[in-house]
């Protein structure tokens, strides 16, 4: 667990939390593997578990009857798998379906929303790790949506 | 500048005040009569000049060909204000008693069409003809103070960076110009807000006043050139006495304060690039109809655009240069739409670049006063209005 | 009064408004629409051209438009441009056959500052056919490999089917010599590159921002928020440089298209460092 929790604080990400919340952090964490192919979270599933990537790669993708998987983004090791525990109905958007061997760390979801609504100081500074992405992932949504390669250049 | 240094780099200078009067170095002032003028044309004509001058056409004044003195709007004078010219009788015999002329000499220094070549093409086979510069030699009769310091302008533009406009170099080293020194100001005049007149001091190779109410009206004249003493020698004249040497300064001090417009020339630079974004943008674009008028009047809008154009069997083809404006959507036009889309941000680049950019791309403001752009404005948009509502204080 | 009138001069400027004639000796399709052109056989003789500069391409009888080189700068006898086929001219121009005659007036502009990426880090950030005018660099940089530091590409485009010169950048990813990440707004599961925008991609890079100059080509929304987010790695404005394009009719700064504030860019562009860029790309309609 100690080794853990170094790669933990090792982990830009996680900065925003003091050293106290991210022993507690900790104690939801445990390391996993996927091969090329394993899905880490699948559409409409409840999200129980989301991941810090630590190496390979893998695809969030959204199936479209006819064209089969689509990929709307690609995650690599530093970013994090699973945004949608944080927010109720707590279900996954997207697949995310590894495409090169993973190692991640994965962590209790449920347990880490019982400890945010128990701690709003932990919450808060778990948000202030999470709300950056979620701002970033937006405005390249909405880069990607105008399209701008299609005709402007 | 402070706001937008960055495409902004040069500091704008400032404009000093009126230049001295060049008197004349070459020789002191003289004094022509009508008949001694109409000699002076017709030993321009006898040496190969074009005449260009002043004549009445469709109610207006134009710079047009001309033959004498006989051609001139004499008598006539212009009532000039926002979307409004109307000539008039003064009653007298003056030939040069209007103020300023509906259209400038960018026509005939830059004219709205010049083929720039042609080409034959017999299969894979291409030749081309490059146009040959013209070669006439033209005469500008009557140019006014605002117009030499727009030629300046223009020179500086067309002539000042890289290889420079042949075309425009061409028919610039031929031009004889005999100035005259503005008597009446317009309604839409701001030359001596700008510091481009009513005084003419540089650029011209003769320049004239007309004192119209001695008898008989006779003409002051200084040379600004050799060429221009040369001419002057080779016709009648005589020297000019103190009496007329003082009544040209109180004619054009009287000019100098009729003036119809005003405008403060002190840091637009600095105050428009301040700017914008200011609502007045937005207003003044509700009411302009992006027609261009203003760019073609204006004596130192000189942007133009090139059109190919082949004959149907495709095998004679040539590229034309023709006028073209700042206000017309294909202007900015970029695969897909134009960079200025609105009329606001097309009127902002015109009268930001002629106003302020100048500064920083020839060391002067791109504007002489002449007032063109109010008179022939269809909705009567003032630019002198325009500055005075952005350095307004914001309402409220 | 009249001006000296200077022959020499004359004749310049007039060569400077009349395209030299070349012949298309190899023209193939890079992507949907889009076609490289292989020039020859100018008269008198191929013009060098920098990385980052453009040539004036005529198709007779149709027009001209601005086209930045994406050939090898040192190439001393043909001249490559990628065009895409969009209005009547870039159709035209993509579709002249081997042999036909190509009209060029050039080269224009100030290229990139290749001078300056001496002994850094050279970031290169393409978006679609903004990989064209980078590739230049691409050739230089790696002819003259011992000169600089670090070179990475980062390449956004639209799908995969879309992505330019891919033999050629997969050729140089073995290399070694280079880092280059692609990435795509779109694709199937087949792809697998980078899904995502460009910008993303610069984070992950560990940049050493301070030895590091960027060169930025793309549609321009892209280019600016490549630029926020170069800074945001710690590159200062001096070091981001962007390739803007403009209308351009004259390429010599006389004709007032292509004015931005007060620079023309076809003469002080098309390449300018953000620092000066700034202010007026967040003007809108500028």
């Amino acid at each position: 667990m100690e080794s853990l929790e170094r790669v933990l604080m090792e982990q830009p990400f996680f900065t925003p939390l003091d050293s106290a919340h991210r022993a507690a952090l900790t104690r939801y964490a445990e390391p996993a593997q996927f091969p090329p192919g394993a899905y880490l979270l699948h559409e409409n599933a409840p999200e129980d578990r989301f991941y810090l990537l630590q190496q390979g790669r893998l695809a969030l993708q959204v199936h479209v009857p006819g064209c089969g998987a689509r990929r709307v983004q690609t995650l690599q090791p530093g970013e994090i798998v699973g945004l949608s525990w944080l927010i109720r109905p707590y279900r996954s958007s997207y697949d995310a379906q590894a495409f090169e061997p993973i190692r991640a760390i994965a962590f209790d979801a449920a347990r880490l929303r019982a400890l945010c609504g128990a701690d709003h100081d932990f919450g808060y500074e778990l948000m202030q790790c999470f709300m950056p992405v979620l701002l970033q992932r937006l405005q390249a949504a909405r880069l990607q949506l105008l399209d701008v390669y299609g005709t402007l250049l | 500048m402070q706001a937008y240094p960055g495409l902004y780099p040069v500091a704008p200078p400032q404009s000093a005040g009126p230049e001295p009067l060049m008197t004349s170095a070459l020789a002191p002032p003289q004094v022509l009569t009508h008949a001694g003028f109409d000699a002076l044309l017709a030993e321009l004509k006898r040496s190969g000049h074009r005449l260009l001058g002043p004549i009445v056409r469709d109610d207006v004044v134009v710079y047009d060909d001309i033959e004498s003195t006989a051609d001139l709007p004499r008598g006539w004078t212009d009532v000039q204000d926002g979307g409004h010219y109307r000539l008039q009788r003064r009653g007298d015999d003056a030939l040069f008693g209007y103020a300023v002329s509906a259209q400038s000499w960018k026509p005939f220094l830059h004219p709205p069409g010049q083929r720039l070549w042609s080409a034959r093409m017999r299969g894979d086979a291409v030749q081309i003809q490059p146009e040959p510069p013209p070669s006439e030699r033209m005469a500008f009769v009557g140019a006014r103070a605002c117009e030499l310091h727009a030629i300046a302008l223009m020179d500086r533009a067309l002539l000042g960076t890289g290889p420079g406009d042949p075309y425009y170099r061409a028919r610039r080293a031929q031009v004889f110009i005999i100035a005259v020194n503005c008597s009446v100001a317009g309604g839409t005049c701001f030359c001596d807000s700008m510091h481009a007149g009513p005084q003419v001091t540089a650029g011209f190779d003769l320049a004239l006043t007309e004192l119209s109410d001695q008898s008989p009206p006779v003409f002051l004249v200084h040379s600004g050139t050799t060429a221009g003493s040369a001419v002057l020698a080779a016709v009648p004249s005589a020297p000019a006495n103190a009496a007329q040497i003082a009544a040209e300064q109180t004619i054009l001090a009287h000019t100098r304060a009729s003036m119809g417009r005003k405008i403060s020339s002190t840091n637009l630079h600095d105050l428009l690039l301040g700017n914008l974004q200011h609502p007045s943008w937005t207003e003044v674009g509700e009411r302009c109809l992006a027609c261009g008028n203003c760019t073609m009047v204006c004596p130192t809008c000189m942007c133009t655009s090139v059109a190919d154009v082949s004959d149907l069997s495709g095998e004679r083809i040539s590229r034309s240069r023709r006028w073209d404006s700042c206000y017309t959507s294909e202007f900015s036009y970029l695969h897909g739409g134009s960079v200025r889309h609105s009329t606001a941000a097309r009127y902002r680049q015109w009268l930001t670049h002629k106003l302020a950019t100048w500064h920083d791309q020839y060391g002067s403001s791109g504007c002489v006063g002449c007032g063109r752009c109010i008179t022939w404005c269809p909705v009567g948009i003032d630019l002198t209005e325009q500055v005075r509502a952005i350095a307004a204080p914001p309402a409220g | 009064m009249a001006l000296s009138s200077e022959d020499s001069g004359t004749r310049l400027a007039s060569a400077a408004m009349v395209p030299r004639i070349g012949r298309i000796l190899r023209r193939h399709r890079d992507a949907p629409g889009v076609w490289t052109v292989e020039i020859g056989e100018t008269d008198p003789g191929v013009v060098p051209c920098a990385a980052g500069q453009f040539n004036m391409l005529t198709a007779f009888g149709i027009g001209e438009v601005p086209i930045s080189l994406s050939g090898d700068p040192r190439d001393g006898t043909r001249l490559i441009h990628t065009v895409r086929a969009v209005g009547a001219v870039s159709r035209a121009l993509a579709k002249l056959p081997q042999g036909a005659p190509i009209g060029i007036r050039g080269p224009f502009g100030t290229g990139w500052p290749m001078h300056a990426a001496r002994g850094h880090d050279v970031l290169l950030l393409a978006g679609g056919l903004g990989l064209a005018p980078l590739r230049p660099v691409i050739y230089q940089l790696l002819a003259e490999r011992p000169r600089y530091g670090r070179i990475m590409l980062l390449y956004g485009t639209r799908s995969p089917a879309e992505v330019l010169f891919m033999h050629q950048l997969e050729a140089w990813r073995r290399h070694l010599e280079l880092d280059i990440e692609i990435t795509v707004d779109h694709a199937g599961a087949g792809w697998h590159g980078h899904v995502g925008v460009v910008t993303t991609l610069i984070g992950r890079m560990g940049l050493d921002p301070v030895h590091t100059l960027a060169f930025v080509c793309g549609p321009e929304v892209m280019m600016r928020f490549a630029a926020a987010a170069l800074e945001a790695a710690g590159l200062p404005d001096t070091s981001i440089h962007l390739s803007l394009e403009r209308n351009m009719k004259c390429a010599v700064g006389v004709c007032g298209h292509c004015q931005l504030g007060a620079a023309f860019i076809c003469r002080d562009g098309p390449i300018l460092p953000y620092a000066r860029l700034r202010p007026a790309l967040a003007i809108r309609e500028l």
